[in-house]
Parts: structure tokens; C-alpha cells; sequence
């Protein structure tokens, strides 16, 4: 196994093992885990890290969404241009291409819902190649990032056993 | 009337990790590297096909040894994994548990004054099924400077040779020691020399991190003197479900099966549901358990590394083996347990050979693996 393979896998399950656990964990040296952390992300493998977050504790009121959003392609325009085009919007957490009814699937985030519902209609709609959007108020999170939002499982298990 | 112990079992002590079991219970605080059983829950497939069945009623008895969709998808996987090549009806028994199927082969196969050789340290409950079988046990020592490996010298050293049946567990419980097919070799040549039966316990057969299990009855001339045991315990986290199976020669699953037909009937049926979807479909969770069983063994064993605490390199199961910092490992366990809340089972628990040893089981998330090992290091200062 590479020494990428053995990292990223960890930095995946967790992003804050310092490089010493890291070490630990795979054998390799500081040393090569620094050097291999410096190279998942100056070849842009590693795009950040960033805290996996129940919003529902913190900011209750946020609201967030799922849009669906169709468009039409013409000579000059393709997918990829109306994706960074769209992506740019700060409003916009997560875009992608899928298959299926529709074209893209656009996570949005907004402060009430009037202010998602007018960055769609203001902003969204207008596109000219977009041609129809379907827009899913999330109402509840039970799973993000593998990460399931239950209760922490106890260990229900004996302390000390054969 | 009175209930006065057979002479049979009380030539049984009562289970030497009692005592730190109720140490451990008394504290609030307590990091257990003390449990013998996976931290992980079962593949969701397998506990989800256990509910299914359930809905759908299925809850009578099954035939005795086993359904036999069962039988068939155990009798694949072991031949996928290891090699091995037995017949669907009739090499196989599934029993509650590995321990079940440990206990009637134990009865079936012993008479008073018969002697079963156990390589020691090992799992608590061979010593005790052999002397309620009404056999003799003779202790066969494995060493550290052999990392626990069972080796022609120790099986001669003790008297082996005489013995009736010779019980080997590898990957190991308590010490993770793993032996190869090389390794294995001289092993079986003492065997068929001596004429032994074996009982291979090879229950962590799927937690053999460098190099791939080989089974002793895979060596030539031993598949016919040798009951395997194995289960859904440790490789899918299945341990309160109860269900393990042994693989021997048609005479031999014949013989356990009419004890197990009288005092089993059956094992747990739920289980077997989830059995049988476990091995169907969840080799991705189990190779997933696998590596992070890994990553903790190769933390555990940096650990100790730097606070100096010799330990060799355990390739196997989820339990590391060190050197016990203090002359007395049962004084050092119960000492750990009260001034630092983290409990490990001293090695001498599991037999001749575990002296001056802890068992630390690394089933357990790296967060408390990491906080546990803290505190030993600041208890050793
Ligand atoms: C070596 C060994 N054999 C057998 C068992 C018992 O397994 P089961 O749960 O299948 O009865 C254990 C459980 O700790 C074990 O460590």
C-alpha cells in the first residue's frame, strides 16, 4: 500500500489525528506523513478539511436545500459553464451533474427561507439555460459526511471478558 | 439432598478475571482494553436479515446441525478463504457459539484418563471443558523468545507425545500471536508421529493481518484428525447472537452432533438468518473492521514501543501481549484499574506461559485506545 493510500483513508475517517497518531497508525514515519500530506494537497487530492456540524444545535433557524434544476444546452454553452457559473454563488454549498429527471442537483443555504426562496428566484431562474428548478426545504438531517446524528451508541459491552 | 459439586466440577475454579471484572465495575471512569469481544456492531445486512426473519415468523427450531443454506455458504467461505474443502452435510455442525462446539468435542471425544495437551496462554474455556469431559490436561507452554508460536521443542518439553488431543488457537486469544504454514509444519509432523486429534481454534482466522490464515488442517494427513472451530463472534462482531460451527470427518460431526441434538437441538435460529446474509454479503464490512483493527494494532504496539515496554509484534486477533512493567502482573492490573481506571487482564489468567504479561485488547475506538494508553504511561512513571 502507498503511503497515500494508507493517509487518506484516515484523514477521511478523521481529519484532526495529529501527524504523530497518523505515524502511529501506519507505520510510516513523521516525516513521510507530513511529506505525504504536503502532496495530497498540492496536487489538490485534499480540497480542505472542514468540521462535520449538527447545524440543528447551533443555528436552528438556518435553512437549507436541495434544488433540482434542469437546463438546455446550446453550441456555445455546456454543463461545465453553467456549473461555474452557478457554483460562484456563495449561497451555493455543493453542485452536481446527475443523471436521472433532472440535470443538476444544488445544495443551497440561507438564513430563512424568503432568502433561499428569492436567491433562487433572483439569481437561479434567470439563467437563461435554466428551464425549470424544484427546490426541497431540508427538514431534517439524520446522516451527513458518513456521520450518523443519533445519540452516541453506548458500549454496552462487559467491562473485562475472555 | 444437597447440592454438593460434582468432584468433576470442582476440579474447576471459578474464571480468574472475575475479580477484575468487579474491580473494573466499581469505577466510574473506566476504559475497559479488558474485553475480549469486537467493539463494532454486526454489518447492518446481517442485523437487518435478522429482523427480517423475525417479521416473517421465522423462529422455529432448524434442523440440528444447521439450516442448510447455512451450511452451504459456510462450507464456500471457508474453501474461498482458507482453503478448506468440506461436505455441506455432513463436515459441518453449527452450534451456539464457537464455545458450544468447543464443549462437544471436548465430550465426544474423551474418557476419564485421557489427556488433552493445551498450548497455553490460551482462551479460558479449553482447560475447563476438557476436565468436565473428565479428560486430564497437560499444559504445553508457549514461550516469548518463540512470540508464542507453538513449536516442536515445547510440545516435546512437556510430554505431549502421550497425549490424546493436542488444542491449538491461532491467531491467538490473549497473546494475537499467528503461526504460518511453515510454521505449522513441524507442528503437524509431531502430530500424525504421535497419532494426536486436534482441535484448531481458529475463531480469529479472519484477523490475520501479515500474512493469510492457514489452517493446520490444510497440511497433509491432518484434515482427518482435526475438528476446526470457527464462528461469527469476532470477524463479524456477532458475539451475543451466539453462532460458530466446526468443520471435522463425517464421524466426527456425527458423533458431536448427537450430543448437540439432545442438550442444543439447534443454535439460534435469528442468528443463523443473520449468518447466512453475513457471509452472502458483508466481506466489505469485514475487511473494513480488519483495517481498523490493524491501525489500532500498529498504534497500541508504537505505543508501548515509546514509554519502553517490550512488546512483540502480535500479528493476529485484537490483543496485544507486552511485558508487564512489575514482577507481579495481577498486582500491576488491579493497581491500574483503581489509580488509573483502565483495566487490562494479567496474562498469568490464561494459563502457563502468560506470566509477567498483560492481555490489552485493542477492540476499541482509537480515541480511548489513545487516552488509555496515556494513563499507563503516566501510571509507569
Ligand atoms: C479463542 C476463542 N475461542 C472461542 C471464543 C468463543 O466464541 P463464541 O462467541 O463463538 O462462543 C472466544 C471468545 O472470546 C475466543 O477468544
Amino acid at each position: 500500500m502507498s503511503s497515500r493510500e494508507k493517509i487518506l483513508p484516515l484523514l477521511r475517517e478523521n481529519a484532526r489525528y495529529s501527524n504523530e497518531d497518523l505515524a502511529r497508525q501506519t507505520g510510516l514515519d513523521v516525516e513521510e506523513v507530513e511529506a505525504t500530506i504536503r502532496e495530497l494537497e498540492s496536487d489538490g487530492v485534499v480540497r480542505g478539511y472542514r468540521a462535520i456540524v449538527d447545524r440543528n444545535q447551533i443555528e436552528p433557524e438556518r435553512v437549507r436545500a436541495s434544488v433540482e434544476l434542469n437546463v438546455t444546452l446550446d453550441r456555445e454553452t455546456g454543463y461545465d459553464d453553467i456549473a461555474e457559473r452557478l457554483a460562484k454563488f456563495p449561497e451555493v454549498e455543493g453542485l452536481r451533474l446527475v443523471s436521472g429527471d433532472y440535470d443538476f442537483a444544488m445544495d443551497v443555504e440561507g438564513d430563512s427561507m424568503s432568502e433561499v426562496s428569492n436567491f433562487i428566484s433572483e439569481q437561479v431562474a434567470p439563467v437563461p439555460e435554466i428551464t425549470q428548478t424544484v427546490t426541497h426545504y431540508i427538514m431534517e438531517t439524520y446522516k451527513e459526511g458518513g456521520v450518523e446524528f443519533e445519540d452516541g451508541d453506548d458500549d454496552d459491552r462487559l467491562s473485562v471478558s475472555p | 439432598m444437597s447440592f454438593e459439586e460434582s468432584e468433576r466440577l470442582e476440579t474447576v475454579p471459578p474464571s480468574g478475571i472475575r475479580r477484575y471484572f468487579e474491580l473494573a465495575e466499581e469505577q466510574d471512569d473506566i476504559i475497559s482494553l479488558g474485553v475480549g469481544e469486537p467493539d463494532f456492531a454486526p454489518p447492518w445486512a446481517a442485523r437487518d436479515a435478522a429482523i427480517t426473519s423475525l417479521e416473517r415468523g421465522q423462529t422455529s427450531y432448524t434442523p440440528n446441525r444447521g439450516l442448510r443454506e447455512l451450511r452451504e455458504e459456510i462450507v464456500e467461505h471457508v474453501d474461498d478463504n482458507y482453503d478448506l474443502d468440506y461436505d455441506a452435510d455432513e463436515e459441518v455442525l453449527v452450534t451456539a457459539g464457537a464455545s458450544e462446539a468447543v464443549d462437544l468435542a471436548f465430550r465426544a471425544f474423551h474418557d476419564p484418563g485421557d489427556t488433552v495437551a493445551v498450548a497455553q496462554p490460551s482462551y479460558l474455556s479449553y482447560v475447563p471443558a476438557a476436565r468436565l469431559a473428565g479428560a486430564d490436561v497437560l499444559d504445553v507452554p508457549t514461550r516469548r523468545e518463540d512470540e508464542f508460536k507453538l513449536t516442536r521443542d515445547v510440545l516435546e518439553a512437556s510430554g505431549a507425545a502421550d497425549a490424546d488431543t493436542l488444542v491449538l488457537c491461532y491467531p491467538n486469544n490473549p497473546t494475537g500471536a499467528t503461526m504460518t504454514r511453515e510454521e505449522l509444519e513441524p507442528v503437524a509432523d509431531f502430530v500424525r508421529e504421535h497419532d494426536l486429534r486436534v482441535f484448531a481454534d481458529e475463531i480469529y482466522a479472519a484477523l490475520s493481518y501479515e500474512h493469510d490464515h492457514t489452517s493446520i488442517a490444510t497440511l497433509p494427513g491432518m484434515r482427518e484428525r482435526t475438528v476446526v472451530f470457527n464462528g461469527f463472534s469476532k470477524a463479524y462482531a456477532m458475539t451475543g447472537l451466539r453462532l460458530g460451527y466446526a468443520l471435522a470427518p463425517p464421524e466426527a460431526i456425527e458423533s458431536m452432533n448427537r450430543i448437540h441434538q439432545y442438550t442444543m437441538l439447534s443454535a439460534p435460529t435469528t442468528a443463523q438468518h443473520a449468518a447466512i446474509e453475513a457471509l452472502r454479503n458483508c466481506e466489505d464490512e469485514v475487511a473494513e473492521m480488519r483495517e481498523q483493527y490493524d491501525r489500532r494494532r500498529n498504534f497500541v504496539l508504537s505505543r508501548f514501543e515509546e514509554m519502553g515496554i517490550e512488546c512483540f509484534s502480535a500479528s493476529g486477533a485484537f490483543y496485544v501481549f507486552p511485558e508487564c512493567p512489575w514482577d507481579d502482573s495481577s498486582e500491576f492490573a488491579e493497581a491500574l484499574i483503581e489509580e488509573q481506571g483502565v483495566a487490562v487482564v494479567p496474562g498469568d489468567v490464561f494459563g502457563t506461559g502468560g506470566e509477567g504479561h498483560l492481555r490489552v485488547t485493542y477492540a476499541t475506538g482509537l480515541g480511548d485506545l489513545k487516552e488509555a494508553l496515556a494513563r499507563i504511561e503516566e501510571f509507569i512513571d
